[in-house]
């Protein structure tokens, strides 16, 4: 990043703090180039959770009403919005139709990606009749070419053969630390359809993969990981430009692989502790990754929130909108080739509450 | 005098007990290992009440923010809670929990399932160094 850009960023920043926890207006960038610039709102992990007859968790139908209205005031408006799964929490048609219904109020055209909580009861069937989507799939948008994946696949085994009902491999699969889980996997068959959508794609086309899991290996306990991370990223190494984006981890994590950015989504429902506060486990938490704030139990949407992405000349900028936290700013830096906070990366500008343990 | 009769009154105590178990500090392997069984049996059912979305009434479980109790922080209490204005115990941290993200009931300090929740939130916690009143 040049410092005249750094300078916009943090200038951006800090008018974005002036309003307030709603930072409703985005000052747009000066640019230059006029290719691949735009903007998308990404949100991801509202695990609506039904609880019986029409009722549902309150908390968690809160975050998604809030994603949705304040995506919906965004203005320069984005030009569509990506969801990163787990709309649900254990894939029943009320809890889909909950979510859906919620996330109509938005006023922009959503691509959507499936969860392992959307996915595991019926094998995706019914989020695919309310979304009119398969469940991956690609497409064009300004120059850049989109890549919407099913990550949450795992081995045969223990989805066809292991559980004696379609509910308990659902409940399983729900439990992040269920030892009874299993890795996720994109799986050949799509890697193979990647490939061959790839194929037709130009080498210095900016490619943006959205996955619900990362397609990076972080820690096994939580499925913070994607068995074949390895090829994924092997498929993507002969593109100039390549960034992925995730849900799944509910929490801030970016990460530089070789030619891949990655950058992870809040949930609207709940933040995730990261995985060296579990002090038995092994992990590898990006070291690049400035963690978010340490959640406030007592603020309920502390720690939750959505993204705001910007789309310049092939990389992004995602701004985490956080409802009781200040906006937390993750851009592409030119200088040193790798996403970085616009504010905190230096060490010496991190704050207490990023301290996890 | 008094002592005397103290004396008197003790010794077929202290005779019943020579004569049978050895006294309170002889223990072996056994009772370790059974005590050790006793304590991981607790943790077990702390583990079972952590993943079940019937402790609270709106079926949310505690695992589902707090996966192997992370975050729970065992090692800080008792310690200053702002919003509570006071110095608080783990419980009452939990407490906090089930009234409002599982929109429960509170459980006593000594109610059997408290207790094995904060078995199984330190055992999962186990072998961090004690910081009370860290934040
Ligand atoms: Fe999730
Ligand atoms: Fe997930």
């Amino acid at each position: 990043m040049t410092q005249s850009n750094r300078r916009k960023f943090i200038q951006r920043a800090a008018s974005m703090a002036a309003v307030g926890t709603l930072p409703l207006t985005y000052v747009k960038l000066g640019r230059s180039e006029q290719s691949a610039e735009f903007s998308f709102a990404f949100l991801s992990d509202s695990h609506i959770q039904h609880i019986r007859g029409n009722e549902f968790v309150r908390n968690w139908d809160r975050g998604l009403i809030r994603a949705v209205a304040e995506t919906n005031l965004l203005n320069p408006k984005p030009d569509f919005v990506i969801y990163g799964g787990d709309l649900a929490q254990l894939g029943t048609k009320p809890e889909l139709d909950h979510g859906a219904e919620l996330l109509s109020a938005l006023k922009y055209d959503i691509y959507p990606i499936l969860g392992e909580h959307d996915y595991y009861l019926d094998l995706g069937e019914y989020w695919s009749d309310i979304f009119k989507r398969p469940h991956y799939y690609s497409f064009d948008h300004k120059g850049v070419h989109f890549v919407m994946l099913n990550s949450i696949l795992t081995y045969d085994e223990w989805t066809f053969e292991r559980w004696p009902t379609a509910e308990q491999r659902m409940n399983e699969m729900a439990g992040l630390d269920n030892p009874n889980g299993s890795p996720f996997l994109v799986g050949d068959a799509q890697r193979e359809w990647l490939k061959k959508d790839l194929a037709e794609v130009d080498k210095s086309t900016p490619i943006v993969v959205v996955s619900h899991s990362p397609l990076q290996k972080i820690y096994k306990g939580w499925n913070f990981w994607t068995d074949d991370a390895e090829q994924m990223q092997a498929i993507l190494a002969p593109f100039d430009k390549v960034t992925v984006l995730y849900g799944h981890v509910h929490q801030i994590q970016y990460n530089q692989i070789g030619n891949i950015s990655f950058t992870s989504a809040m949930a609207t429902a709940w933040p995730w502790p990261y995985p060296g506060s579990y002090a038995q486990a092994e992990h590898y938490l990006p070291v690049l990754t400035v963690p978010m704030n340490r959640a406030d139990p007592f603020f309920e949407r502390d720690a939750t929130g959505w993204q705001f992405v910007d789309v310049h000349t092939g990389r992004v900028a995602v701004h985490y909108n956080l409802y009781d936290n200040a906006v937390r700013t993750v851009a592409w830096n030119e200088d040193t080739g790798r996403p970085e906070d616009t504010v905190f990366q230096d060490p010496a500008a991190r704050i207490p509450p990023q301290q996890h343990y | 005098m008094r002592k005397k009769l103290m004396l008197t009154a003790l010794a077929p105590v202290l005779f019943a007990l020579g004569a049978g178990n050895l006294g309170g500090d002889e223990f072996d392997q056994e009772d370790i290992d059974r005590w050790q069984e006793q304590f991981m049996q607790v943790v077990q059912e702390g583990r079972a009440l952590w993943t079940d979305g019937t402790l609270g009434t709106n079926g949310v479980a505690c695992a589902q923010c707090h996966p192997n109790a992370a975050n729970t922080h065992p090692e800080t209490y008792p310690k200053f809670q702002k919003q509570m204005g006071r110095v608080v115990d783990m419980w009452e941290m939990f407490n906090w929990c089930l009234q409002h993200p599982l929109e429960g009931e509170e459980l006593a300090a000594d109610d059997a399932k408290m207790i094995a929740l904060i078995a199984y939130a330190r055992h999962e916690r186990r072998g961090v160094e004690l910081e009370p009143g860290k934040h």
